[in-house]
C-alpha cells in the first residue's frame, strides 16, 4: 500500500502524455476519473456517493477549457476539490440557539464515537463563549459512563446532572427543569452509544426527543468510519431528524471520506470536529480543508495556520530579516525549535503534510524529539559569540559545550551540521522568494 | 440536491438491497462486465478497499479461466475460497502463564473486550488478573472494575492520571505472586499517529518482557468493524510499535462487514482472532472465517 501519494501526483501521470491545449480530452478524463474514484474509495467515501460524484464531475470536466497557467492534472484536481467543498459546505453550520432558553443539545451516535468526550468539549467551548451549560448524563448502559461524564464535567468546570439509571427521557426532562430553575442557558444531553439497528434503543432516543424537543440533535461520528457511515447516518437521521453532525478523531491520519458520505445522504451540516484528547481540542468544520484531506493532499491550510499561531509575529519578522541578510544564527535556530514544539512536535507537523498521512518513513533519528531537547541544551551552553558565529566552535570549545550541556561531541557536531544545512536551505528559500521548501 | 435524494433512495433498504443483489448476482447466468462491476460494488461496500478488491477480482478471474467456470453460482464458491485463503492463518497455541496486551485507537471497545476475554478464560477454568492500564480516560478503571466484577476476576488498578507503565509493573508483580494464569492488560486508546503515546505503549510492552519473561505473550489490537481503510494504517503502526499477534474485530453486530481485515491479512499478515458481536459478557466469539466470508457474499 505504501505512502498515500496525493491525487495530484497520480493525475500528473495520467496527463503526462497530454500536450495539446484546448478542452480536456474524453479519454484522459476517463483515466483521471478512475484515479479520482480510487482516491475517494481509499478515503472511505461510500461507493454509491463516489459513483454519483464521479458522473457529476465528468460532466463538468468535459466542457472545461484548460487554463494556460496550470496543468490539466491540476485543473481536474481543482474541479474535484471545488465540487467537494461545495458538497460538504453549509450555511447553517453554527449552533442554533433557542429563542426560549435553555437551548437543548442532544448528542447521539454509535458506541465509541466519542459522545461523552465531545459533550465536555462542546460545554467548555460554550462556557468560553459566555454561556452557562449543564451536562446531562443519559447513558445508563455503559458501565461507569455517568462517572466518566462527571469527571469530564469536573475537568472543564461544568455541572453534571444525573439521576442514576432511571429512564433517560425522565432524566432529560428533569434536567431541563433544573436548568430553567437554576439559570443554565444550555443543556447538553449525553446519550448511550447504540447501534442504529437496535430498535429499542433508537426508540429510547425518540422518547428523549419527544419530551425535551432539542434545539440541536447532533450525530457524533468517528471520522475513521468506512462504507457503513451512510447506513448509520441515514438511520439516525430518519428516526431523529438530526440537525447536524460532529466528526471526531480527526487528529488521526484518516482521510475522512465519511464526512462526504454523511453530508451526501443526510444533507445535514457538519458543525464541529474533534481534533485531540484535551478539552480544547474542538474546531469548527472547514469544508475546504476536509476536501484536501479526502483527496490526500494534506492539510496545508491547517499547517500554515498552526505555524502562524506558534510563531509570534515579531519573531517571524525578525527571522525574515535575518534570512534576508543571510544572518541566520543558532539563536534563530533555537527559536525554530521552540515554535516547532508549540506546533505539537515534528511528528504532528509531518503528518499534516501532503503524502505523509501518518505514514512518513523518515529516518527515525531525524524526528526524535529528544534530540531536539539535546540540541536546545547545546545551544544554551554556548556563548553569545558562538551562537552568532558557529564557525568559531572548534575542538576546545566543543569539549566545553558538550560538558556544559551533558551531551557528547557527536551531538555537538550533529547540531552544527544540521544548522549549516538549515542555513543553506534558508538561503535557497530566499532565492525562492520566501516560499516554503516543501 | 438531486444527488442527495438519489442516494437516499438507493440506500433506503441497504440491507435488503444487498441481499437481493447478491442473490440476483449469483443466480443470474452470464459472467460479463456487469457481473464483475456488481461484484466489485459488493466487495467495496464491505470495506474491502479498492486495492484488495481489485486483487481478489483478478485472482477470481484467473481461477474462473483455469477451472472453466461458467455458472455464477460456482463463482460464489470460488470467491469464498479466495477470501478464506487470505484470512487463513495458523494461530499459536496458548500457554500459561499468559499475558495479553490489548491496544487500539479510542472508542473501539478495548475495555469491553477485556471484560469478555476475562469471562472466557474464567469459564475455561483459568485464574485471571485484569490490569487497568488506561489511566487517561475519565472513569476508565471504574468501567473496567464493573467488567471484572461481572466476570468474577481480580483487577489491579491505581488512580486516574497515574503512570500506566508503573501500573503495569506493579500488576505484573502481583500477578506473578498470585500465580495468575492469564493477565489481561487494558491500555488507553491512542491514535496510532501520535508518537508520544506510541512510545508509552512500547514502554509497557518492554516492561512486560522484562518483568515476566517466563510468560507467553500475545499483543492484540482491537479494531472497530465500522472503521474503513484507516484500519490498515492502525495495524501498520501498532504492529511497528509492539508486534501485533492478532486482531479482535468488534461491533460486528451492526451493519458493517469489517472487510478491511482482508486487506490487513493480505498485506500485513495479521490474523483475526476474535470478533465482538454484542454488549453482553458472552458476546465474544472465536473468529470463524466461513461465517465472516459468508456475511459478505451470502444473503442472509
Amino acid at each position: 500500500m505504501g505512502v498515500f501519494s496525493g491525487l495530484g501526483d497520480k493525475l500528473k501521470h495520467v496527463f503526462s502524455k497530454l500536450t495539446a491545449r484546448g478542452k480536456l480530452d474524453e479519454y484522459e478524463i476517463k483515466q483521471a476519473m478512475r484515479e479520482i474514484r480510487i482516491a475517494l474509495l481509499e478515503a472511505d467515501v461510500n461507493f454509491t456517493v463516489v459513483k454519483d460524484f464521479i458522473s457529476k464531475i465528468s460532466e463538468r470536466a468535459k466542457g472545461e477549457e484548460i487554463v494556460k497557467s496550470v496543468t490539466p492534472g491540476q485543473q481536474v484536481v481543482k474541479i474535484v476539490h471545488d465540487e467537494l467543498v461545495e458538497l460538504m459546505g453549509s450555511k447553517n453550520a453554527k449552533l442554533a440557539v433557542s429563542s426560549k432558553p435553555p437551548t437543548i443539545i442532544m448528542m447521539c451516535g454509535l458506541q465509541g464515537a466519542g459522545k461523552t468526550t465531545m459533550c465536555g468539549k462542546l460545554g467548555a467551548l460554550l462556557k468560553k463563549q459566555g454561556k452557562k451549560p449543564l451536562l446531562v448524563a443519559c447513558d445508563i448502559y455503559r458501565p461507569a459512563a455517568i462517572n466518566q461524564l462527571q469527571v469530564v464535567g469536573k475537568n472543564v468546570g461544568l455541572e453534571v446532572f444525573e439521576k442514576g439509571t432511571q429512564k433517560p427521557a425522565k432524566t432529560a426532562e428533569q434536567a431541563v427543569k433544573h436548568a430553567t430553575n437554576n439559570g443554565f442557558d444550555t443543556v447538553i444531553i449525553d446519550t448511550a452509544g447504540r447501534l442504529h439497528i437496535n430498535d429499542d434503543l433508537m426508540r429510547e432516543l425518540e422518547e428523549v426527543k419527544k419530551v425535551v424537543s432539542p434545539t440541536e440533535i447532533l450525530l457524533t461520528v468517528d471520522a475513521m468510519t468506512g462504507q457503513d457511515a451512510v447506513t448509520v447516518a441515514t438511520t439516525f437521521n430518519q428516526r431523529l431528524d438530526v440537525t447536524g453532525v460532529i466528526l471526531t478523531k480527526l487528529d488521526g491520519d484518516t482521510r475522512g471520506g465519511a464526512a462526504l458520505s454523511i453530508k451526501a445522504v443526510t444533507g445535514k451540516p457538519i458543525k464541529f470536529c474533534g481534533v485531540g484528547e484535551k478539552s480544547g481540542d474542538i474546531e469548527v468544520f472547514h469544508p475546504d480543508r476536509m476536501a484536501s484531506r479526502i483527496l490526500g493532499m494534506g492539510d496545508i491550510v491547517s499547517l500554515v495556520e498552526k505555524a502562524q499561531e506558534a510563531m509570534d509575529e515579531e519573531a517571524i519578522k525578525k527571522m525574515e530579516k535575518r534570512v534576508k541578510d543571510a544572518n541566520f544564527t543558532l539563536d534563530d535556530f533555537l527559536v525554530q525549535f521552540e515554535s516547532l514544539k508549540k506546533m505539537g512536535g515534528i511528528s504532528e507537523v509531518m503528518q499534516m503534510l501532503p503524502g505523509m498521512g501518518g505514514r512518513f518513513k523518515f529516518n527515525e533519528k531525524d524526528i526524535d524529539e529528544k534530540r531536539i531537547e539535546k540540541f536546545k541544551a547545546i545551544i544554551c551552553s554556548m556563548t553569545k559569540k558562538e551562537r552568532e558565529h558557529p564557525e568559531i566552535v572548534k575542538s576546545s570549545r566543543r569539549r566545553r559545550i558538550c560538558a556544559g550541556s551533558g551531551t557528547t561531541i557527536q551531538d555537538v557536531n550533529q547540531l552544527l551540521k544540521q544548522f549549516e544545512q538549515t542555513r543553506d536551505m534558508m538561503k535557497k528559500m530566499k532565492n525562492n522568494k520566501g516560499r516554503l521548501p516543501f | 440536491m438531486g444527488i442527495f435524494a438519489k442516494i437516499k433512495n438507493a440506500l433506503k433498504k441497504t440491507k435488503d438491497a444487498i441481499a437481493y443483489r447478491l442473490n440476483k448476482l449469483f443466480t443470474g447466468g452470464v459472467l460479463n462486465d456487469d457481473f464483475y462491476d456488481e461484484l466489485e460494488m459488493i466487495l467495496l461496500s464491505a470495506d474491502i478497499g479498492s486495492e484488495t478488491t481489485e486483487s481478489i477480482l483478478d485472482e477470481l478471474k484467473t481461477q474462473i479461466d483455469k477451472k472453466h467456470v461458467k455458472k455464477s453460482a460456482e463463482v460464489r464458491i470460488l470467491l469464498k475460497e479466495i477470501m478464506h485463503d487470505i484470512l487463513d492463518f495458523e494461530l499459536p497455541k496458548e500457554e500459561y502463564p499468559l499475558v495479553i496486551l490489548i491496544a487500539g485507537v479510542n472508542g473501539v471497545g478495548k475495555t469491553t473486550t477485556i471484560g469478555k476475554l476475562a469471562n472466557n478464560y474464567k469459564k475455561a477454568g483459568k485464574s485471571v488478573t485484569i490490569v487497568a492500564g488506561d489511566t487517561f480516560r475519565a472513569a476508565a478503571s471504574d468501567q473496567l472494575t464493573v467488567w471484572a466484577d461481572r466476570a468474577g476476576v481480580r483487577i489491579v488498578k491505581q488512580g486516574e492520571g497515574s503512570d500506566a507503565a508503573a501500573v503495569v509493573y506493579d500488576a505484573l508483580q502481583s500477578a506473578k505472586s498470585k500465580n495468575t494464569q492469564v493477565t489481561l492488560i487494558d491500555t488507553a486508546g491512542r491514535l496510532h499517529n501520535k508518537v508520544n503515546l506510541m512510545e508509552e505503549l512500547k514502554k509497557i510492552d518492554r516492561i512486560i518482557d522484562r518483568e515476566f519473561p517466563e510468560a507467553m505473550r500475545l499483543n492484540y489490537i482491537v479494531l472497530d468493524a465500522t472503521t474503513g481503510q484507516n484500519a490498515l494504517s492502525q495495524v501498520d503502526l501498532f504492529n511497528e510499535a509492539i508486534d501485533i499477534d492478532g486482531i479482535i474485530l468488534t461491533k460486528l453486530d451492526g451493519t458493517a462487514k469489517g472487510g478491511v481485515v482482508l486487506g490487513i491479512a493480505g498485506e500485513q499478515e495479521v490474523p483475526v482472532v476474535y470478533v465482538g458481536v454484542g454488549e453482553g459478557i458472552d458476546d465474544l466469539e472465536k473468529f470463524d472465517i466461513d461465517d465472516f466470508v459468508s456475511g459478505i457474499v451470502d444473503a442472509e
